[in-house]
């Protein structure tokens, strides 16, 4: 459904600096698949989000690499063009504050209608009228949300209906940023089940979610990608990447959960020391070498590649599988 | 070290109204408590729930429209600005926002040396002072040298959080109170910030007071939970009472919103409200 190879994609600050915020990323999204990606804030986890999408829009640029959506190549597509044929139809982005887009002047209704008549304009204003509201029907959102003003809502009720929007031109994909960080548990629950029966239903064929939470991840997306400083660190199922993660800051990341369930009280929490790396001045070698505690000389010397690991794995690392469970044994 | 039965702030009947006629809106209705010396306390509810309402009025920073605050088993009285200082010097806060919670127009320094002028140690000189600061920003493993001559905004957010506990670890007061104190920065940050704030209540012994809404954490640290809902405490105990065993059906229903990992995160319970 979406296949991304060797992606680089690089923002050009006002000082002519360049920051390659994503470096180097090959991912393979397939259809009924979805694909978390789990990282800090600002290692380049919504940066790669807009990248898939070809929303490269200044101070943003594309490097090299390529993107593949269901078979068509987007990569080096003008902007604009991406914005007329891709987005909304292919491909849809639902960011952290989706909320915000909810026009405050105008019925819910009204944005629908601008929606459609973009793409669609022959449609009539009562077609339009009798979808929105199916398709309100389905994701369980009342029919009379479509008559009110954004004000009128609660955080909740507005993200779901702008989920509920994005994908009303039926895209393939959907990339979910954030959707829910700034709603509380409850609101956040509806938000995850109205994406999870997106998918049941075949309104989207694949999702991909991006969050620092990770065991929202993990109740979320079938595969998980760890992301630090650019780069992809691991790629693997939810459940090996949170239970068994080979690489050291997916395991310093695994060891920072912390979920309200019995025996869990007061187990020791690894916080991983130091800050991630300047983007404008990358470090030689492994990204990660600053922060890990089984930093050798040679991780500094030579760009890490990915390697393979059994389970269908990947992980970018100098040291074997083996090696790095004996290490985390010795602690 | 602290006594851990004796009483360190408590709470009666502890009311607060916003508005009249029409707008009047109880924020926290009602509220009675008994937080012990020493004892880690977690204050849990969703937005809008009057968690930072009743932390506020615990503060002194707004006073209640009935109940009473009694403090080290007095009635706490902060009727002068003078007395409200005093006050202060036992309780203080670390708030969500680190880069709201410093005057930008203050060096770094000055936040450092505002909180040495408050301990009352007598005279000190220059030098001394500073040995107080670099062991301060050495505890939360920040240099001294780096930071002199600072403002607060060419900090990154998670190291103003840090020189918060900077502050708090030079004043060394009997209550802190941490208004969400680490829901704006990564899980990975997160559990640097609180393995400082549980090593710094180690070695003081106060008491430590977390509002929050996020359950993990309060199951995490907390000796014993309170949960609030529409402004009331519905339910207090142990941690381990309320988390694991909730009596109440709106903690029952808050808790299973929360994705787990080992147990399952039901879905199917979710039922779309109308609002």
């Amino acid at each position: 459904m979406l296949e991304v190879n060797e992606l680089t994609t690089k923002y050009i600050t006002r000082f002519k600096e360049d920051v390659y915020a994503v470096d180097h990323v090959s991912l393979k999204v397939e259809e009924g698949k979805s694909l978390g990606i789990a990282g800090e804030s600002g290692c380049g986890k919504s940066t790669l989000a807009l990248s898939l999408m070809g929303y490269y829009f200044p101070p943003l640029h594309y490097t090299s690499g390529q993107i593949i959506i269901d078979g068509k190549n987007i990569s080096g597509m003008n902007p604009d063009e991406v914005r007329r044929t891709i987005l909304g139809t292919e491909i849809a982005y639902i960011p952290q504050a989706a909320m915000n887009a909810l026009n405050p002047t105008q019925k819910v209704i009204n944005f629908i209608q601008d929606v459609i008549w973009a793409h669609n304009p022959k449609m009539t204003k009562s077609d339009v009228y009798d979808f929105a509201r199916q398709r309100f029907e389905l994701l369980g959102l009342p029919e009379e949300v479509l008559h009110k003003y954004p004000v009128e809502l609660s955080g909740g009720m507005k993200q779901r209906t702008v989920i509920a929007v994005s994908v009303i031109l039926g895209p393939k994909i959907l990339i979910a940023d954030e959707p829910s960080s700034a709603l509380d548990v409850t609101s956040q629950k509806m938000v995850i089940k109205m994406l999870l029966d997106l998918m049941e239903t075949g309104l989207i064929k694949s999702m991909i979610f991006i969050t620092h939470e990770l065991p929202l991840l993990y109740n979320v997306t079938d595969d998980i990608m760890v992301m630090y400083a650019g780069q992809i660190v691991e790629k693997g199922t939810a459940q090996q990447t949170v239970f068994d993660p080979i690489h050291p800051y997916s395991k310093g990341l695994m060891g920072s959960i912390i979920v309200p369930e019995s025996g869990l009280r007061n187990a020791k929490l690894t916080a991983i020391p130091g800050v991630p790396p300047n983007l404008k001045r990358p470090p030689e070698g492994c990204r990660f070498a600053a922060r890990c505690k089984y930093v050798q000389p040679e991780c500094k010397v030579h760009s890490i590649s990915m390697r393979e690991a059994k389970g269908d794995r990947e992980y970018r690392c100098i040291f074997t599988e083996q090696q790095l469970r004996k290490d985390y044994e010795n602690g | 070290m602290a006594d851990k039965q004796r009483s360190c702030l408590k709470g009666v009947g502890l009311t607060k109204v916003f508005g009249l006629g029409r707008t009047r809106t109880v924020a926290v209705d009602h509220v009675n408590f008994d937080f012990h010396e020493g004892e880690i306390v977690s204050i849990v509810g969703e937005s809008g729930s009057g968690k930072t309402t009743l932390a506020k009025m615990l503060l002194g920073l707004i006073n209640p429209t009935e109940g009473e605050v009694y403090f080290q088993g007095k009635k706490r009285d902060i009727s002068s600005s003078r007395k409200k200082k005093e006050y202060w010097k036992s309780i203080q806060a670390i708030f969500q926002d680190p880069y709201s919670s410093y005057n930008i127009f203050h060096k770094i320094d000055d936040v450092l040396l505002d909180c040495i002028k408050m301990r009352e140690t007598g005279h000190l000189s220059h030098e001394e002072k500073v040995v107080l600061m670099t062991e301060a920003c050495s505890f939360v493993n920040l240099k001294y040298e780096e930071l002199t001559n600072k403002y607060p905004f060419e900090l990154s957010g998670g190291q103003m959080q840090r020189l918060m506990i900077a502050r708090i670890f030079l004043l060394k007061p009997k209550i802190l109170l941490a208004d969400e104190p680490t829901s704006m920065i990564d899980a990975c940050s997160r559990a640097t910030i609180l393995d400082m704030l549980l090593k710094l209540r180690k070695e003081t012994g106060m008491t430590l007071i977390f509002i929050t809404h996020d359950i993990g954490l309060a199951y995490y640290v907390s000796d014993s939970v309170y949960i609030m809902e529409h402004g009331k405490m519905v339910e207090s105990g142990t941690a381990d009472q309320v988390i694991l065993t909730p009596k109440q059906a709106y903690t029952k229903r808050l808790i299973s919103d929360v994705p787990k990992i080992h147990e399952e995160w039901d879905l199917s319970t979710v039922t779309y409200s109308k609002s």
